[in-house]
């Protein structure tokens, strides 16, 4: 799984609905499951992150592999092996399931190409993020009944952002109407012919949105001076009950996290009766375990192989 | 007193070629005569029976005979970095590409910045290449931007130009200095027309990078260079060619300051005529080029341009870089692609593709690059060197990593099959290369 652009609405569908099924195995006191028992799972980070690998993790484990954690900081990609070197090494190992985080756009596809597992892009630079679209759009159909006529603003970084752009792509796809708020600095060029509704103030782009969908400002990421200060962005485009007041009263308040409290999002935002926020987290454990049981069907050894 | 058997062996002809050279304004059926590596005669009086038994003859059964090529934008990786390209295997592509002159970047380490690197890049090529080699000098010492080469000196050990290669002098100041300083010396000044601190994208700007979460780089970064350049131009009086342009603003920048009469030319590569944006697919990095490819109207602006005269010349381009620089995640990989060996053939796709004239692209990539570089090859008359390809415009074959003489393999038309190319190709009268059909 590389791309959310590469997938369809009925295959999405179908990997939500087998998640549905993993939110109630994850709720029970005993979760394990025998669907990946003696796979070998390779999470392969060269970016920090501790929800997307602790995640991934887990949800491998709960399937029953067994999962291993390449601490990238300590291995010898910090000696100079390149990407490839690295993934070619761990190919040799024999993992069925190769979990890649990467800051360069493209990696996860170019190790994809290289190695013989099934490859699971968990964030590969400003391009997609798919574990993340599908865990919003699960948590997103558990609120409401259907994404048909759904308005969802997705407010802020969306340049640097791929979870912005895989969610782009998916709520399209299953029927959603989308939009983007941010300031120009913030918007990707080309960004309307994507079938989005373009705003620049949360004034407009909030206004009748039953999905208020907040992005991280990744300020590890600006190379630029992309807006003058904090005190200036969160003054315009950080949420606060203000703010949220403009879109629908039911309005669901999300957030991918890490969150930036008092930049993009305030706390009352944050932790008020709206967000859904610590649910993504749950649904992201789901939808992760059920992206592993659907590939382990592909892969040899497994039922379509 | 001369042995007229031993003069009858050096003396060669081809004959029974069509003939194209349109700046000596030969078109059609015709011969070539040569003597020790000098054109003695050429066109259609050239013929096996005029020539009679004073010459070897061959017969060329009609194919092509062209000036051989001149490329005015190579880089090799001698001296430095001899495991990407040496001159030696880069006139062994070039010759099988028709190519009989590469001009070469300063680009290399050290830096082409001094008089004794010129003396040593002619020397080295003199004792190791198939082709005629030539460099450009850099502007800066050690392409800095700062601090003027000694451009006298470099003009003297033979540079034919000055230019920083894979970058524009950022510095306007320092520019016009060189500009100014570089007319007293009546030498030729190219840019790389690329604003720096707004072309830091690893593609073109637009709906193609944004889906493929790539940083952009605007065609603007190229105008605005560019427009500056041609100011700079205006001011000093000096000669003035860009290297490459990619985009249809440029066209139009062009265009108006050759209306206006300024001393400017500029060029092409051959990628940027045949290939766009979208070719980079799922991050095909043989793609990346410095400037980017751009979108489809872009390339047709270009054609266009070539075609109407507005670009005077043609290069490859040749860049040569090894699988550790290109097998990286897009946004880290080398810019850059080799071209010597397939500049010939993908410009005739332009003939048979998009409709330019023969005779045009010829010249683009002959006597054009000879004017511009005040080089005595580049044509077909009495009295020139005797360097020209045979070209056969519909043959074809595929290009396979294997088959490429390039010691890097960094082809954007790998797999691909083209129509049309050099099947001889001959320097100083002597053959370098000669097509073996597998």
């Amino acid at each position: 799984m590389l791309a959310i652009e590469d997938i369809s609405s009925l295959e999405a569908i179908r990997l939500l609905d087998l998640a549905e099924r993993y939110v109630e195995v994850s709720r029970q006191t005993d979760k394990r499951q025998l669907v990946l028992q003696g796979r070998t799972q390779v999470n392969l980070f060269f970016e920090a992150s501790t929800r997307t690998q602790s995640s991934f993790e887990i949800a491998g484990k709960r399937m029953g592999a067994d999962v291993m954690n390449m601490a990238v900081a300590t291995s010898a990609v910090s000696k100079g092996e390149t990407l490839l070197d690295t993934a070619m090494t761990i190919n040799a190992m024999q993992p069925d399931f190769l979990v890649v985080r990467h800051p360069s756009s493209g990696a996860a596809e170019l190790l994809a190409q290289k190695v013989s597992c099934a490859v699971i892009n968990a964030g590969d630079g400003q391009h997609e993020h798919p574990t993340q679209a599908l865990l919003d759009a699960l948590t997103i159909r558990r609120h409401k009944e259907t994404f048909e006529g759904l308005t969802v603003a997705i407010c802020g970084d969306v340049l640097h952002s791929r979870v912005a752009r895989s969610n782009i792509h998916l709520l399209n796809r299953l029927g959603a109407h989308v939009r983007v708020v941010a300031p120009s600095t913030l918007l990707p060029s080309g960004i309307a012919n994507f079938g989005v509704e373009v705003h620049r103030s949360m004034e407009t782009g909030l206004r009748g949105a039953d999905v208020v969908m907040m992005l991280r400002l990744q300020l590890e990421r600006m190379t630029g001076a992309f807006v003058p200060s904090i005190r200036e962005y969160y003054r315009f485009y950080g949420l606060d009950a203000g703010k949220l007041r403009l879109a629908k009263p039911d309005a669901m308040v999300m957030h991918p996290g890490p969150m930036n409290r008092g930049i993009e999002i305030d706390s009352d935002a944050a932790d008020g009766v709206q967000s859904v926020i610590r649910e993504q987290v749950e649904m992201g454990v789901a939808v992760r375990m059920a992206v592993l049981d659907a590939l382990s069907r592909n892969i040899p050894g497994g039922d379509n192989a | 007193m001369i042995n007229p058997a031993r003069q009858n062996a050096r003396r060669r002809a081809y004959v029974n070629a069509e003939i194209v050279a349109p700046a000596q304004g030969l078109a059609g059926r015709g011969g070539i005569l040569i003597e020790d590596g000098w054109i003695l005669d050429v066109g259609p009086k050239v013929t096996k029976d005029s020539v009679g038994s004073s010459a070897q003859i061959t017969d060329c059964k009609g194919v092509a005979l062209i000036p051989g090529l001149i490329d005015m934008r190579v880089f090799t990786g001698e001296p430095g970095t001899e495991y990407r390209e040496t001159l030696a295997s880069a006139s062994e592509a070039a010759a099988a590409g028709g190519v009989t002159t590469m001009i070469v970047m300063p680009n290399t380490q050290p830096v082409i910045d001094d008089a004794a690197i010129v003396d040593f890049i002619l020397r080295r090529a003199r004792d190791t290449a198939s082709v005629r080699v030539a460099a450009m000098a850099a502007i800066t010492k050690g392409l800095q931007g700062e601090l003027m080469t000694e451009i006298g000196l470099l003009k003297e050990a033979g540079a034919v130009a000055i230019t920083e290669g894979t970058k524009a002098v950022a510095s306007a100041n320092v520019f016009r200095r060189a500009l100014t300083y570089a007319k007293d010396f009546d030498l030729l000044v190219v840019q790389h027309v690329e604003e720096p601190t707004l072309s830091t994208g690893v593609m073109n700007a637009g709906e193609a990078a944004s889906r493929l979460g790539l940083s952009g780089n605007p065609a603007m970064a190229e105008v605005i260079m560019l427009e500056r350049d041609l100011r700079l131009v205006e001011m000093t009086g000096a000669r003035y060619h860009a290297s490459q342009i990619s985009s249809r603003q440029s066209v139009e920048v062009m265009r108006a300051a050759k209306a206006k009469g300024l001393p400017v030319t500029c060029g092409v590569s051959i990628h940027h005529l045949v290939l766009n944006e979208n070719d980079i697919g799922a991050y095909r990095t043989f793609f990346k080029l410095s400037p980017p490819l751009r979108a489809e109207e872009d390339r047709r602006a270009l054609v266009e341009a070539l075609s109407d005269g507005t670009i005077d010349v043609i290069v490859s381009g040749h860049d040569p870089h090894s699988a550790d620089t290109k097998r990286l995640p897009f946004a880290e990989a080398a810019y850059g692609a080799i071209g010597l060996e397939t500049m010939l053939s993908a410009a005739l796709g332009l003939h048979h593709n998009d409709g330019v004239p023969m005779a045009r692209l010829v010249e683009t990539m002959s006597s054009m690059p000879a004017g511009i570089l005040r080089l005595e090859t580049g044509r077909l008359a009495p009295g020139a060197p005797a360097d020209f390809a045979l070209l056969d415009k519909h043959l074809s074959w595929t290009v396979e990593k294997d088959g490429l003489r390039s010691r890097a393999k960094n082809s954007p038309f790998e797999r691909r099959t083209l129509e049309g190319r050099a099947v001889e190709t001959v320097v100083a009268g002597e053959s370098v290369f000669a097509y073996a059909r597998r």
